[in-house]
């Protein structure tokens, strides 16, 4: 999928991509010519068809976490299905609020250690030292976290 | 005057979702999990219960007593039994990265959909439910993906596939590997039922899978018939084995020398 702005004939560039909850996916396109902006808007089933196919429109800057897609689409997913491993260096990990943490206690545990570490590693990425409610509103529209 | 609008190819300049390329990481993630397994030997068959999986787990079992690494990966993810049929119970450990198989029954490593969905619930996704139908199976193809692609299988000698009845989960196998895997058909012994394993084998050949043979499960005289045999002279490939209701370990073990 490719936006063509016909008047400049310029190919148009990825702007940002948000989630407003409601099943929407929407994304900004600019041309890099004259600057127009164009929004992408999905409707819920198509939302959910870009996420069966594991990929991210915009792209992604951290990796995949294992079995992405089953434990973010799944929805009778077991409790208690993973272990996860420990950061090494927990030392150099973010810091999460009180209210990020409370947030996070809300999601599922069959996705909740996943969803913990894409949060760390985006913050780690940026070099984020707090994980907040708010950190968490960004990276969810920025990396496409539909559904966790 | 009409306007000039470039096609999709000519479009040359960065993409920064690069969907493609997004597809195209996935694809080299299976292979390169992949690359320290030996050989890939889905189990097939065009019918519900032939006991495909019943098979599977005693073969693969047969195989790690004979000294070989086995995997068992069971791709019925809407009816999996694998994981109990070998004992391989959860939970699953995520490390590096990766998700680590279970060491079931005679150290078979094993990964199901069971392990991942709670007792006596269906798989089900997220997602509007009036249009399941058209998603759904993108989704079930993007699971078989990350359990062939996201789990440590490590250096195996073979990995068996425990595939559902029919032949659209072979289909979505063969578009993920890297290259064919090899075939073993399980039949019961009716015609009905070799009226279903005949079309998967006809599939699974045209998409260039090399079909190591048939096996006749359930055979004696609860079930009159000749499939094995009859399936085996149509594809000109061996009858593994005639498997009756209890077998024994020796046919297990005979069964495994086969492969």
């Amino acid at each position: 999928m490719k936006f063509l702005c016909v008047e400049c004939d310029r190919q148009m560039t990825f702007e940002e991509r948000r989630l407003p909850g409601d099943g929407t996916l929407a994304a900004a396109f600019k041309c890099p010519a004259c600057g127009r902006v164009v929004g992408l808007l999905t409707n819920p089933m198509e939302t959910q068809l870009v996420a069966s196919l594991g990929v991210k429109i915009g792209g992604s800057t951290i990796a995949p976490e294992p079995l992405e897609t089953i434990r973010s689409q799944v929805s009778t997913g077991r409790e208690g299905a993973f272990t996860e491993d420990t950061p090494r260096t927990p030392h150099s990990a973010p810091h999460w609020s009180s209210e990020a943490e409370a947030r996070l206690a809300r999601v599922p545990t069959f996705v909740r250690g996943m969803v913990k570490k894409i949060y760390a590693d985006y913050a780690k990425e940026r070099g984020i030292a707090e994980i907040t409610p708010a950190m968490m509103d960004t990276a969810r529209t920025e990396l496409g976290l539909e559904g966790m | 005057m009409p306007l000039r609008i470039r096609t999709y190819h000519e479009l040359t300049e960065a993409d920064r979702s690069g969907l493609g390329a997004q597809v195209g990481a996935q694809r080299r993630r299976v292979a390169e999990r992949l690359v320290p397994v030996q050989r890939i030997v889905a189990v097939m068959s065009g019918k519900g219960g032939v006991g495909k999986s019943f098979v599977t787990a005693h073969l693969a079992r047969a195989l790690a007593r004979a000294g070989r690494r086995v995997g068992a990966l069971d791709a019925d993810l809407n009816g999996p039994t694998l994981a109990r049929l070998l004992a391989a119970a959860g939970p699953l450990a995520v490390t590096g990265g990766a998700v680590e198989p279970v060491a079931g029954a005679d150290g078979v490593r094993c990964v199901s959909m069971a392990h991942l969905l709670e007792d006596g619930q269906p798989l089900a996704f997220k997602g509007p439910e009036n249009d399941a139908f058209i998603w759904r199976g993108a989704l079930e193809a993007a699971a078989l993906r990350e359990l062939l692609g996201d789990v440590a299988w490590g250096a195996l000698d073979v990995l068996l596939v425990d595939l559902p009845p029919g032949v659209a989960r072979l289909h979505e196998l063969l578009d993920l590997l890297p290259a064919p895997p090899d075939v073993i058909t399980v039949t019961i012994p009716t015609v009905e039922s070799a009226d279903a394993v005949r079309r998967t084998l006809h599939a699974a050949r045209e998409r260039s899978a090399r079909l190591l043979g048939v096996i006749e499960n359930m055979a004696g005289p609860q079930f009159p018939g000749d499939a094995g045999d009859t399936l085996a002279r149509e594809f000109a490939i061996p009858l593994l084995a005639r498997i009756p209701f209890n077998p024994g370990d020796a046919v297990w073990q005979a069964l495994g020398g086969r492969l």
